[in-house]
């Protein structure tokens, strides 16, 4: 059986990939692909959370599913928000590379 | 048997996932990204949370997937250009990383509390969604309105922000 702690590694590795994702990669849609993997990488951690801490009456503990319904609901309208800005970044600057766009750069 | 199938769609996961940030093109990271996606509401099931399961295959597989290939369809990407490696990049990305995995497995493997076995549920056949609609309308019945409003907001955001001219 799995235990608490192969669902966490699992979980970090998760997070980890999206996070060397955000850091290396230089286009700017996979670095957002990568922060969608970071936050899969959270829930992921609250699900076996909530499954392995059962509450007295012997079920998992629903509150922490209830926020991860709460986290699928926001990275979805973040993804709308931040995808509509890509579109209009482009329709500026015709990249979506981010070492083309410097203009704040100091 | 559950822990080959936890292996087997951990793995997966995981290597989806590291297609996602190592492929060039980004309809092949796309493509990846669904399938890690549909690999982790696998361990969900195994995890017995069934509802965020579905929702995470409807909304993440399904409608940010979409909007993800809609927005890579309309900017008409092509397979990135190699340009030249920069080698501070790597090494700092690198070292943050590989400093955040250590820690983690450090924490992990001195805590002999995280190594539990899955305890039974008293109600194994009990009705999931039922039990999240419980928690969610009667402890959570404001920040459910709050996120509702969000929404809405946010529909109206993209929609102003996707206008030809910005005023």
């Amino acid at each position: 059986m799995p235990t608490l702690a192969h669902y966490l590694i699992v979980s970090g590795l998760l997070f980890a990939i999206g996070l060397g994702g955000v850091l290396l990669r230089r286009n700017i849609l996979i670095i957002f692909m990568g922060l969608e993997l970071m936050l899969n990488a959270a829930n992921l951690s609250l699900v076996a959370f909530s499954r392995f801490n059962l509450l007295n009456d012997g079920m998992p503990n629903y509150n922490a599913q209830v926020l991860v319904f709460f986290i699928i609901t926001v990275a979805a309208a973040e993804v709308a928000v931040g995808l509509a800005i890509i579109v209009a970044l482009f329709r500026a600057k015709q990249t979506t590379h981010v070492e083309d766009l410097n203009t704040l750069k100091f | 048997m559950q822990l080959a199938l936890f292996s087997f769609f951990s793995l997966l996961m995981l290597a989806f996932a590291l297609g996602v940030i190592l492929l060039r093109n980004p309809v092949s990271s796309a493509m990846c990204l669904v399938m890690s996606f549909v690999s982790l509401a696998a361990i969900f099931v195994t995890l017995d949370a069934y509802f965020i399961a579905v929702v995470q295959v409807l909304v993440y597989a399904g409608a940010v997937m979409v909007l993800f290939l809609f927005i890579i369809m309309l900017l008409d990407l092509r397979e990135e250009k190699r340009r030249r490696v920069r080698l501070s990049a790597w090494v700092g990305g690198g070292i943050v990383v590989g400093g955040f995995l250590a820690t983690l497995t450090q924490v992990i493997t001195a805590l002999p509390a995280l190594n539990v076995v899955k305890p039974d549920v008293s109600h194994p056949m009990a009705n999931d969604v039922a039990q999240v609609g419980f928690a969610l309308f009667r402890n959570f019945n404001l920040p459910f309105q709050i996120i509702g409003v969000l929404l809405l907001v946010s529909t109206v955001g993209v929609v102003l922000l996707s206008r030809k001219e910005l005023k």
